[in-house]
């Protein structure tokens, strides 16, 4: 490959690679940071990246915008495709109403937990979902206990109720 | 910021002109570039313009945000309810065909009041998006306009 | 007139909800919000079954939105098998608007009870949006209008954490829109059209370069990560989990299996089975990543403490059955895949209504807390375990029917570890739904509860009418089999 067609290649299709390069960008910012707005800026620019993607697809070399003109030679204009720029407009909608309920969102976490940092966040969740989670298996192992007590205790004996109670106040604290 | 005369005075000056263009956009928007889309970001920009020079409150009482949830809705009504007045002509959803005595006034009319309902709704919800995250955890202090964080 | 009321069906079903979320809005109030979704999910219900009945008798209808014929402007589209999908969504919505009055007036504030019936119209809208829509970008607005108001619904929920799932659902899900509409740029830019049937009839001449083959795997990602496949699936438990109680019944019978079918749309309409599955190696990689889906997902759901998690996880492990199906790319393959998204969509309905209705006494949901509870919430406990029989598999319910239509599709081509993955998922689900019924029916309640009555009767009703459903699904299969078939064969061509 002589260095002409390379250099026609980059060139030719820089568009693909403005592309490619904020679409890599954005998302690798939304695997690597934690913290949610900037989550939300990386996904912004992905998105951001597929209207590039999108409107530079309509983009005809040497043609100017797609406005119905009149007049002499107005047929002859070459115009860009106008229907791709249409549809981003829609996906640009999409992405606006995505950016603003990712950010209410930030803020209402902001709120209940204090940060807006994933790990800080996380953190809480699991210290919550850690002591539920110890007080379930307690509360599991309690309920074997006594449901063992009691079908030994109809083998053995019906009148000691004063017994049980006492062994649930035992279990309990 | 409401002590900034320079800021006051070009803010006054300006948001006329700014809604006036809003409104160019949305009614030229089906013979020129613009639409409702368009419109009515420029309108809502003119909303926080206003918010932000003279402050939260001012701009709630002008514009309030009970109104906006109303145009809001409105707005997406009016849109629908072209289409479904197009269908009870016998029409498809949305064949602005339909709507007038002959097809080329129909398209126009239909244009129009689904630019309309569009413009409406963008308004008021970029504007309720602005009130909403301007007014969080500052329910006390509405003196200080929200541009004025630091 | 009548007949006119007939052509316009199609763009009703959606127009229906469109209108009905701004009048919510402007009603402004809880109670007749929830009569204009009462009113409109029914309404539609009643269109979704005289379209499935028109379809049956007359094929496939074309509608021309705004009068354009296609492919210029946007056609709404209906044949065997989005009919019978839209019927799906359109029923599980009617009756969880049955029962979402009681959970919504007990798990959101008053104020917001409005705003959460207009993003339930609106994520009904997208839903049968998608359905009916035979437009490629048109199916990717509908995909985000309906994705969109399910994260503001989920994040309604009552634990904070609701907040943080609904996050990271909004972050995986907008990767999976936006991949969606990177693999429709694709296709667009080879072919120069949007509309489904034109993109099918001109990608042949274009189908063996690079822009297709990836256009084809960015669309596969894309809709991949808004059902959850298996190793993409990471959001869907804590969103599942954490979401209002009505949500969760809607959402995890419906949203799913739409974005399950607008695959399928795309690879057997769009693509075409001999490109997706023969030429490119498609089949194979799905086969496995649904096996992988069963088996890791019956196996989290053993392990959970939570019972609307354990649902969750079982709905990962479902979603692969539903994908093996149709990976098979054969007529029985894609039957039983339409067979099990109408019988998923049923017992998970149920399932999901039944916890939320032990939620609504109880205000927590894990196996502790609802042991006992047969004895207390006797309706809502026995639904529960008819729909998690269903869930297994057990003869008589609508689940046994699914797995009989896959065993045979899987079994036809000699796919004996396919089968053998299939027992074993089922297998796992018997432990999980057993681990609950054991603790319905096996323990005593927890010192210090008191006792609780049942739920309110709009939620039993509701509750078991998904249950009923299910056992008549398994009771007189005929008809479900029969419409699948027809799907099958119509999204295939007749002859494979």
């Amino acid at each position: 490959m002589s260095l002409a067609s390379i250099a026609d290649n980059f060139f030719g299709l820089f568009n693909y690679w403005v592309v490619i390069v904020l679409m890599m960008i954005g998302f690798y910012t939304v695997i690597s940071h934690d913290n949610l707005v900037k989550k939300l800026i990386g996904l912004n620019l992905f998105q951001t990246a597929v209207f590039v993607f999108y409107i530079s697809m309509g983009k005809i070399s040497g043609s100017t915008a797609p406005i119905l003109m009149s007049g002499k030679g107005s047929e002859d204009v070459l115009y860009a495709h106008p229907l791709p720029h249409v549809l981003i407009l829609t996906a640009i909608v999409v992405g606006v109403s995505t950016t603003a309920l990712g950010l209410a969102l930030v803020v209402r976490i902001n709120e209940a937990y204090g940060s807006i940092e994933e790990d800080d966040v996380l953190e809480a969740d699991f210290e919550t979902q850690e002591e539920e989670t110890e007080e379930e298996a307690e509360r599991t192992a309690r309920a074997e206990a006594r449901q063992e007590r009691e079908s030994a205790q109809q083998d053995h004996d019906d009148g000691r109720e004063e017994d049980e109670a006492d062994d649930d106040r035992e279990t309990r604290s | 910021m409401r002590e900034h005369t320079v800021l006051r005075v070009v803010t006054k000056v300006l948001i006329a002109p700014i809604i006036l263009f809003a409104l160019y956009v949305q009614f030229h928007g089906d013979y020129s570039p613009g639409g409702g889309f368009q419109a009515g970001v420029v309108f809502a920009a003119a909303i926080i313009l206003y918010a932000l020079i003279f402050g939260l409150a001012e701009a709630r009482r002008a514009v309030s945000p009970n109104l906006l949830r109303i145009t809001g809705a409105l707005g997406a009504l009016i849109f629908a309810g072209t289409g479904v007045y197009s269908l009870l002509r016998g029409g498809n959803f949305l064949d602005y065909d339909y709507l007038a005595h002959d097809a080329v006034h129909g398209q126009h009319y239909g244009l129009l009041l689904v630019e309309f309902g569009v413009g409406l709704t963008v308004v008021s919800v970029i504007t309720s998006i602005f009130y909403v995250f301007a007014g969080r955890g500052r329910r006390n202090d509405d003196e200080q306009p929200p541009g004025d964080a630091r | 007139m009548i007949e006119a009321f007939f052509a316009q069906m199609p763009a009703l079903v959606i127009v229906l909800p469109l209108l009905a979320a701004p009048i919510c809005v402007l009603l402004h109030r809880g109670g007749p919000s929830w009569f204009v979704y009462l009113l409109t999910t029914w309404a539609c219900f009643g269109l979704a079954f005289l379209l499935f009945v028109q379809v049956k008798i007359g094929g496939p209808i074309s509608y021309a939105m705004g009068g354009w014929a296609p492919p210029f402007g946007i056609e709404l589209r209906l044949d065997a098998l989005n009919t019978v999908v839209l019927l799906l969504v359109s029923g599980i919505a009617a009756i969880s608007s049955v029962y979402a009055k009681a959970s919504v007036a007990a798990e959101i504030a008053s104020e917001r009870a409005y705003l959460f019936y207009a993003a339930l119209l609106l994520c009904f809208c997208g839903l049968a949006g998608i359905t009916v829509t035979g437009d490629a970008f048109n199916l990717f607005v509908f995909l985000e209008i309906s994705s969109l108001s399910s994260y503001a619904l989920i994040a309604m929920g009552s634990k904070r954490r609701a907040l943080l799932s609904a996050f990271q659902y909004l972050i995986m899900g907008t990767i999976g829109g936006t991949f969606l509409l990177i693999g429709i740029g694709f296709l667009y830019m080879m072919t120069g059209s949007l509309n489904m049937a034109d993109i099918a009839a001109r990608l042949p001449a274009v189908a063996d370069t690079r822009t297709v083959e990836a256009g084809l795997a960015f669309i596969v990602v894309g809709t991949s990560l808004k059902f959850a496949l298996f190793p993409v699936h990471v959001w869907l438990p804590n969103a599942y989990t954490y979401a209002p109680s009505s949500v969760s019944a809607f959402i995890a019978a419906t949203a799913t299996k739409v974005a399950v079918y607008a695959l399928m749309r795309f690879l057997f309409t769009v693509f075409g089975a001999a490109y997706a599955f023969d030429q490119l190696p498609l089949g194979e990689v799905l086969l496995v990543l649904s096996v992988a889906a069963m088996l890791s997902g019956s196996m989290a759901a053993i392990f959970q403490t939570d019972v609307k998690r354990l649902l969750a996880w079982s709905s990962i492990a479902q979603i692969g059955y539903i994908v093996m199906g149709f990976a098979l790319a054969s007529t029985a393959g894609v039957t039983a895949s339409v067979v099990h998204m109408v019988n998923h969509g049923l017992i998970k309905g149920a399932l999901f209504m039944a916890v939320g209705a032990m939620f609504w006494r109880l205000r927590t949901i894990s196996l502790n807390d609802i042991a006992g509870l047969g004895r207390q919430m006797p309706i809502t406990s026995a639904a529960f375990v008819v729909a998690g029989l269903s869930l297994i598999g057990v003869p008589a319910t609508g689940g046994f029917i699914s797995k009989w239509v896959l065993l045979e599709a899987v079994m036809a081509p000699g796919h004996y570890w396919l089968a053998a993955a299939i027992l074993v998922s089922s297998l796992m689900a018997l432990i999980y739904i057993g681990r609950v019924v054991e603790a319905l029916y096996f323990r005593e309640r927890p010192e210090g509860h008191p006792a609780v009555g049942e739920a309110p009767v709009l939620m039993l009703a509701a509750t078991w009418t998904l249950v009923l459903a299910n056992i008549a699904v398994g009771l007189y299969s005929t008809p479900l089999v029969g419409a699948a078939e027809r799907a099958a064969r119509a999204v295939l061509g007749d002859g494979v």
